[in-house]
């Protein structure tokens, strides 16, 4: 294709290719200091192209395919570039990856061992990793957690923190100006503006942790937290995979494993100040 | 890479591959996932020194390409059940066959539906016998399902319910508008049962039966992965002299002889594949393989002419001209 950029993502590599010039500069611009493919070759390949031929010019209009592509998938505009970039990394994960059960949560990590939080969407799994990541601990990343099946390890894919409506003047004042993309009016999702993760998190990418704390966060409630069973824990977490079924085995090893030997609580909190106690707290008292 | 051949040849020369770059591996996975090849590529490629990250793709893929594997023969004993008490013969196709007879065809093949072929005087009783273990209708549309029963090869697809695989029953190998029309009844008669009662075609058969699904069933899309199945399938035969010798006589009975003589030609041409006879070069031979390897190393289509062209050719050659406008028509108004 025209134009591309390639990356790597904790341990997955990626190719983008793009019709037009303008996602791959962005694309360029906000995944800079993140390495290339391992050895060149990436896992994945993502095309964004115009949807009919004319569209390339003709209010221009991605179309988000790749290796792995949903038939009937909307396309984006092309000012929503970086976002269709994103979705097509993101579709290829879901899709296509086989290499690690695929939790659809944020992680982030302290002396070696990893917290898991996972939730349905304005649960502010997303927030809240992000506001740790900068507070003192290792973000890992805010939307995938891989799980080694053979290791049950979690694997960091610190990708570009997706901040929506809200959670976006939250993060404009703790991180530096350099680090955001470009505001996103008015996309599916709303308002979105991407953040990229600090150093640490990309210099550490490579580093898998040990899980040992899962939080099922639950936003707009008050204060408190509850012990959660451990067959719910593990229907939850197979809703919150894309690829437990695709595993097979490997993916129920894997995922019973995770529920019998990490902690998992409930927690409901009434705003993100509230909410980074708690999670503190559960912590120190679970996670040892 | 400019277009799919470079796939053709890491398969039939996995050697080919030490001259890849970065860019060209992955170009390669790229056009190997978009053909539906890429768990094949993963096993013809096993043991070879090649890059590590290259190497954990491949690894991925072989270990899905078992996961359908195992899928796909759960599937099959999941028919065997339903339709064990009817007492007619259930012959798997494709996919299914070759994993299930142990074939080097089957070996990283991507699996889709589970595809069967019963006697037609049987259909109903089959067709009851699937309900009633849990399969469902997926074309809820008068239409289809109409067309499906009166001019298809196969009842509309069947869903189960519970998990969530699709079943095709086949009744021949072509639609009945097809102007070819394959020896159903012999199909049935020669095919060979294996351990556990379900059956497969003979293996003449199942070369035709590839044949007629890359030419006469389809607008050549999925054709390298076709065109793969008969190389692998020539290949496990070359040296059963019944086989081999039977093969031209059956397709002339299936009334695919021409389109074996091609097939033959082209899988010699792109896998180097072992072929039982020798015939004149077609003048049509060339767009063939440009279709055939309409594919770019960001695993897009090219060639969009050519496409549209064998697209056309494939409702042609499977429905008469006024009954094609009319299910043409049919399809534009809704």
């Amino acid at each position: 294709m025209k134009h591309h950029f390639d990356v790597r993502i904790g341990p997955v590599g990626f190719r983008i290719g793009s019709a037009w010039r303008r996602p791959v500069t962005e694309l360029a611009t906000l995944y800079a200091g993140y390495p290339g493919p391992d050895g060149g070759i990436a896992d994945f390949t993502v095309r964004l192209e115009p949807e009919r031929p004319w569209r390339r010019w003709l209010r221009p209009s991605i179309a988000i395919r790749g290796d792995f592509t949903l038939p009937d998938a909307a396309p984006l505009s092309l000012a929503h570039g970086l976002l269709a970039a994103e979705m097509g990394m993101n579709l290829q994960m879901a899709l296509g990856q086989r290499r690690f059960l695929l939790l659809h949560a944020s992680a982030v990590e302290r002396d070696g061992r990893a917290l898991l939080m996972t939730g349905h969407s304005g649960a502010g799994k997303s927030t809240l990793a992000a506001l740790l990541g900068e507070r003192g601990w290792r973000f890992m990343g805010d939307e995938f957690a891989l799980l080694e099946p053979d290791t049950g390890l979690l694997h960091a894919f610190p990708r570009l923190v997706s901040l929506k409506n809200g959670a976006i003047a939250q993060m404009e004042s703790e991180a530096a100006a350099e680090r955001f993309g470009p505001r996103l009016g008015a996309t599916p999702k709303g308002d979105i503006r991407h953040m990229r993760p600090n150093p640490r998190a990309i210099a550490e990418m490579g580093v898998p942790a040990r899980p040992a704390l899962i939080l099922f966060p639950r936003y707009g409630f008050e204060a408190a937290d509850r012990p959660m069973g451990a067959s719910e824990v593990f229907v939850r977490l197979t809703q919150a995979s894309t690829n437990y079924v695709a595993l097979g085995e490997a993916g129920f090893d894997a995922l019973s494993t995770l529920v019998r030997r990490v902690p998992a609580r409930a927690v409901d909190y009434p705003d993100t100040a509230t909410a980074l106690g708690m999670v503190e707290m559960l912590w120190a008292e679970l996670a040892g | 890479m400019k277009d799919a051949l470079s796939l053709a040849r890491a398969l039939c020369d996995p050697g080919s591959v030490g001259r890849l770059d970065a860019r060209g591996w992955t170009a390669l996975i790229a056009a190997a996932r978009a053909e539906q090849l890429i768990g094949t590529l993963a096993y013809r490629l096993k043991g070879l020194a090649i890059p590590d990250a290259a190497e954990r793709v491949l690894a991925d893929a072989r270990a899905s390409a078992e996961h359908w594997r195992r899928s796909a023969l759960w599937e099959a004993e999941a028919a065997r059940r339903a339709l064990g008490p009817l007492d007619c013969s259930v012959i798997l196709l494709k996919g299914t066959a070759f994993a299930a007879a142990g074939l080097d065809a089957g070996a990283g093949r991507a699996i889709g539906d589970l595809d069967i072929l019963v006697p037609r005087d049987r259909l109903d009783d089959v067709e009851r016998a699937l309900l009633e273990a849990g399969w469902e209708w997926v074309k809820p549309d008068p239409y289809d399902d109409a067309y499906y029963r009166r001019w298809m090869h196969e009842l509309p697809p069947l869903i189960h319910r519970e998990r969530d695989r699709m079943i095709d029953v086949h009744h021949t190998i072509l639609p009945p508008t097809a102007r070819i029309t394959p020896d159903a009844a012999a199909l049935i008669e020669d095919s060979v049962a294996l351990q556990n009662g379900l059956r497969v075609l003979s293996p003449p058969d199942m070369i035709c039966h590839a044949v007629t699904h890359l030419f006469a069933d389809g607008d050549l899309s999925g054709g390298l992965r076709n065109l793969w199945d008969i190389d692998r399938l020539l290949r496990e035969y070359r040296n059963d002299a019944v086989v081999w010798e039977a093969l031209p006589r059956r397709a002339e009975r299936h009334g695919i002889a021409r389109e074996f003589a091609r097939a033959m030609r082209l899988t010699e041409r792109l896998f180097g594949s072992p072929i039982p006879v020798v015939s004149k070069r077609g003048a049509l031979d060339p767009f063939y393989v440009r279709r055939l390897a309409a594919r770019d190393g960001w695993g897009r289509e090219t060639r969009k002419g050519l496409r549209l062209a064998f697209y056309a050719r494939s409702h042609w050659l499977r429905m008469p001209p006024l009954m094609l406008a009319e299910h043409l028509w049919r399809k534009a108004r809704r």
